[in-house]
C-alpha cells in the first residue's frame, strides 16, 4: 500500500506535465474592461490580420457596439471592403489558393483564444525569428515551421535567436537565451509587447463577446439565489417545527 | 368555486388521489440525509436539459455544413443564446455529477437490495440512456473533439467479431463520421432518447413509490399490520394504499416536509451550477474541451483525443486492456456488474452503518478506483498511466467479486428495530 502511494505521488506530476507546449508561455494580462486596448487590438487586427484571417462568426456592428466605437467611425476606419455594418467579418481569399500559398489555409480566428488560450497567442505573436531555411525567411519558437510570414515585421523588426557562451560542467557551451530584434521596426520592444497584448485582448474578446455581460448577470443570479435559499431555509424551519 | 373545479376534475381523472399518493400522503422516512437530495436534483437537471434543449433546437442547424456555425450563431447573435447553451452544456455534466452521487447513495445504504431490485434496474437503464444521450449530444456542435471523440467511440463496435465492421457502418450511416451521422444523432438526441429517458424516470418513480423509500439506516419503516401501538404511530395521515397492509412508523409526508427541505438543497446546488455557467463555462476544459471550439476537420486528427470527463472511468478501463475486443467487453462488464448488484450482494443488512469493516473498505477502494480511473481516462496513455489503469481496473472489478463472496457470511453489527434520528 505504501509503495503504491509513493508510486502514485511520483506518477501524478509526470502525468500532469506530460502534454503541453514545449516553450514556456508568457502570461497575457488581458483586461476586457480596457476598451482602449481592445480598440487598438481591433485596429491591428483589421490592418494586419484580416488580409488572410477571417472572424467569420462575428459581426462588425456587434464588435463596434461592444468596444464602444461609433458605427460611422468604425465603418470608416475598420471596414475596408465595403461590407455593411451587420455583415460577418469574412475575407475574400479562397481557401484553395491560400492552401497552395501557405501550405494550409490560414484558420479563422473567431475562437482562437478559446482553442489556444491568451498566453499562447501573446507568446506566439512575439516568437517569430529569422530562419533562412523557411519559405518566408522566418520561423516561430511557439509554433515551429508555421506557414505564416512575420506580418508584423514592420512594427517589431526581425528578431534573431541569440546565444550566450556559458560554462556548463566545466565546458564552454552556446546556450539559447532568447530572441533579440534587429531594431528596424517602428515600435520599441515594450511598445510591441503592448501592441501584442492589445491584439491578444481583442481576440479574447472575440472568443467570448458576451463575457462581461455574463459575469455581470452572474452576480445578479447569485443575489437572487441568496434570497431564494434564505427564504427556503426559513420556510423549512417553519414547517419542520411541527415535527419536534 | 375552486373546490367545485377540483371535484369536476377528480371525477374524470385521479388528480387529488395522485397528488396524495405521491406527495402529500406519501410516507418518507424521517431520517433522510444529504445523500437523499440527488434524486430531486437529477429531476431538476432533466427539466433544465429539456427546456434549454427545446430552445437550442430552434436555432441549431443539424448539418455538417451548418452545425458549427449555427452554434456560434446561438452564442453570438441569438438573444441570451449563450445562456441557453451554457445551461445545456453545464447541465450535461451536472446530470452526471448528481447521477453518480445518487448511485453512490444507493450503494452506501444498500438501496438496490430486495425488494428494490427493479427500481435499481430502471435506474441503471436511465444511466445507460443518459450516456447515449450525452454521447450523441456531444457530436452536435461539430467541433474537433465532437468529431474525433465520436470516431473513437463508434470504432469500438468494430471490435465485435464478424459483424463489427458492418455494425459501425450501420451506426454511422457512412464510411466515416459525416453529415449522415450528425443527422441521425440529432434525431436520437432530441426525440428518441429524451422520450425513453422520461418514460424510464416515470417508471423509476412508480417503482420507488410501490416499494417505498429506503433510508440511511436501511431499516424498513413498514411494520406488520397491528404490531405497532397507536401512540408510536406518526401523527400524519398517510394514504390508505400504504397503511392498508402495514403500520407505518418513523415517516413524514413527502409534501410539504421534504419539498421545503429540498428547496434549500436546490438553492445550494444552483449556486454551484450558476457559478460554472456564469464564471467558468468550460470548467477548465472538462465541461467544454478547448479543441471543440475548432470546427470538425476529418483530415486533421487532434494530438490527444479525450472523452468528456463523465466517460473517462470507463474509457480508462477500455484502454487498460491491450486487446481491443476484450477491452470493450470489460468496459461494458463494468456497467453490467453495477446493474447486477442486487444479486451480487447476498447480504441481509442494507446500510453501510451496520455492515462489516471489510465491506466499508471494499466500497472505499471501489470509489477511489473509480475516481482515479476517471482521472487516468483524461490523460494520454503513457506506459505508467496504463499500468495504473490496469491496477485500478482490477480493484474496480475486485469489488464485485469480493462482495459476492463475503456478503453471504458477513459479520455485521446489530441492526436497530427502528430508524435512528
Amino acid at each position: 500500500m505504501k509503495k503504491l502511494l509513493i508510486a502514485l505521488a511520483t506518477l501524478i506530476p509526470s502525468l500532469v506535465f506530460a502534454a503541453g507546449p514545449t516553450v514556456p508561455l508568457d502570461e497575457a494580462e488581458v483586461d476586457l474592461h480596457d476598451k482602449a486596448s481592445l480598440q487598438r487590438g481591433a485596429q491591428l487586427f483589421m490592418n494586419y490580420c484580416l488580409g488572410c484571417h477571417s472572424l467569420e462568426y462575428a459581426r462588425y456592428n456587434r464588435m463596434f457596439e461592444d468596444l464602444g466605437i461609433p458605427e460611422e467611425v468604425g465603418q470608416k476606419n475598420l471596414q475596408f471592403t465595403g461590407e455593411k455594418p451587420g455583415d460577418l467579418i469574412t475575407i475574400n481569399m479562397s481557401p484553395d489558393k491560400a492552401g497552395a500559398w501557405f501550405g494550409n489555409p490560414p484558420p479563422d480566428l473567431t475562437n482562437v483564444a478559446r482553442v489556444r488560450g491568451p498566453d499562447w497567442i501573446y507568446t506566439y505573436l512575439r516568437a517569430f525569428y529569422r530562419d533562412d531555411s523557411r519559405p518566408f525567411g522566418v520561423n516561430n519558437t511557439v509554433f515551429p515551421n508555421v506557414g505564416m510570414p512575420h506580418v508584423l515585421q514592420e512594427l517589431q523588426g526581425l528578431p534573431e535567436k541569440t546565444y550566450e557562451e556559458r560554462r556548463i560542467d566545466g565546458e564552454m557551451q552556446k546556450v539559447y537565451v532568447g530572441l533579440k530584434t534587429d531594431g528596424k521596426g517602428r515600435l520599441t520592444e515594450s511598445e510591441y509587447d503592448q501592441a501584442m497584448l492589445d491584439l491578444t485582448s481583442f481576440l479574447v474578446y472575440m472568443g467570448e463577446p458576451m463575457k462581461l455581460e455574463q459575469r455581470r448577470m452572474g452576480w445578479f443570479v447569485f443575489g437572487f439565489l441568496l434570497v431564494f435559499t434564505i427564504l427556503a431555509w426559513l420556510l423549512k424551519r417553519e414547517f419542520w417545527k411541527d415535527l419536534k | 368555486m375552486a373546490n367545485k373545479f377540483v371535484e369536476w376534475i377528480d371525477a374524470r381523472i385521479p388528480m387529488t388521489k395522485t397528488w396524495n399518493i405521491h406527495l402529500a400522503e406519501y410516507p418518507a422516512p424521517k431520517n433522510f440525509n444529504f445523500w437523499y437530495l440527488f434524486g430531486v436534483l437529477a429531476m431538476l437537471v432533466l427539466v433544465n436539459q429539456i427546456l434549454t434543449g427545446v430552445w437550442l433546437t430552434m436555432n441549431y442547424v443539424p448539418s455538417a455544413e451548418g452545425a458549427f456555425a449555427s452554434v456560434e450563431y446561438i452564442m453570438r447573435d441569438v438573444e441570451y443564446g449563450w445562456l441557453l447553451r451554457y445551461m445545456h452544456s453545464t447541465g450535461a455534466s451536472a446530470f452526471f455529477v448528481v447521477v453518480y452521487l445518487h448511485m453512490f447513495r444507493g450503494m452506501l445504504y444498500g438501496s438496490y437490495q430486495k425488494p428494490r431490485e427493479l427500481l435499481w434496474l430502471f435506474g441503471m437503464f436511465i444511466f445507460l440512456v443518459l450516456m447515449a444521450e450525452a454521447f450523441m449530444g456531444y457530436l452536435l456542435p461539430w467541433g474537433q473533439m465532437s468529431y474525433w471523440g465520436a470516431q473513437v467511440i463508434i470504432s469500438l463496435f468494430g471490435a465485435i467479431p464478424v459483424i463489427g465492421d458492418d455494425l459501425t457502418l450501420w451506426i454511422r450511416g457512412d464510411y466515416v463520421i459525416s453529415g449522415a451521422t450528425l443527422n441521425r444523432f440529432f434525431a436520437l438526441h432530441v426525440i428518441a432518447l429524451p422520450l425513453v429517458l422520461v418514460i424510464l424516470v416515470f417508471l423509476h418513480i412508480i417503482a420507488l413509490h410501490e416499494v417505498g423509500s429506503n433510508n440511511p439506516d436501511g431499516v424498513p419503516i413498514k411494520k406488520p399490520k397491528g404490531s405497532v401501538p397507536d401512540e408510536e404511530k406518526p401523527k400524519f395521515k398517510f394514504h390508505e394504499r400504504f397503511t392498508k397492509k402495514y403500520d407505518i412508523v418513523d415517516a413524514i409526508p413527502f409534501y410539504p416536509y421534504y419539498i421545503v427541505k429540498d428547496l434549500i438543497g436546490i438553492g445550494i446546488f444552483l449556486f454551484l451550477f450558476c457559478y460554472v455557467i456564469f464564471f467558468m463555462p468550460e470548467m477548465g476544459g472538462f465541461f467544454l474541451e478547448p479543441p471543440n471550439f475548432e470546427p470538425a476537420n476529418p483530415l486533421k486528427t487532434p494530438e490527444h483525443i479525450a472523452p468528456v470527463w463523465y466517460f473517462t472511468p470507463f474509457y480508462a478501463i477500455l484502454r487498460a486492456v491491450p486487446d481491443k475486443l476484450f477491452g470493450v467487453i470489460l468496459m461494458f462488464a463494468s456497467i453490467v456488474l453495477l446493474a447486477l448488484l442486487p444479486w451480487l450482494d447476498r447480504g441481509r443488512v442494507r446500510s453501510i452503518r451496520y455492515r462489516s469493516v471489510l465491506h466499508k473498505l471494499n466500497l472505499a477502494v471501489f470509489s477511489v478506483s473509480f475516481l482515479i480511473l476517471g482521472y487516468l481516462g483524461t490523460q494520454p496513455a503513457t506506459p505508467t498511466a496504463t499500468l495504473f489503469a490496469q491496477i485500478f481496473t482490477f480493484l474496480y472489478f475486485a469489488f464485485f467479486v469480493l462482495l459476492f463472496f463475503y456478503s453471504k457470511r458477513e459479520k455485521t453489527k446489530p441492526v436497530p428495530e427502528r430508524v435512528t434520528s
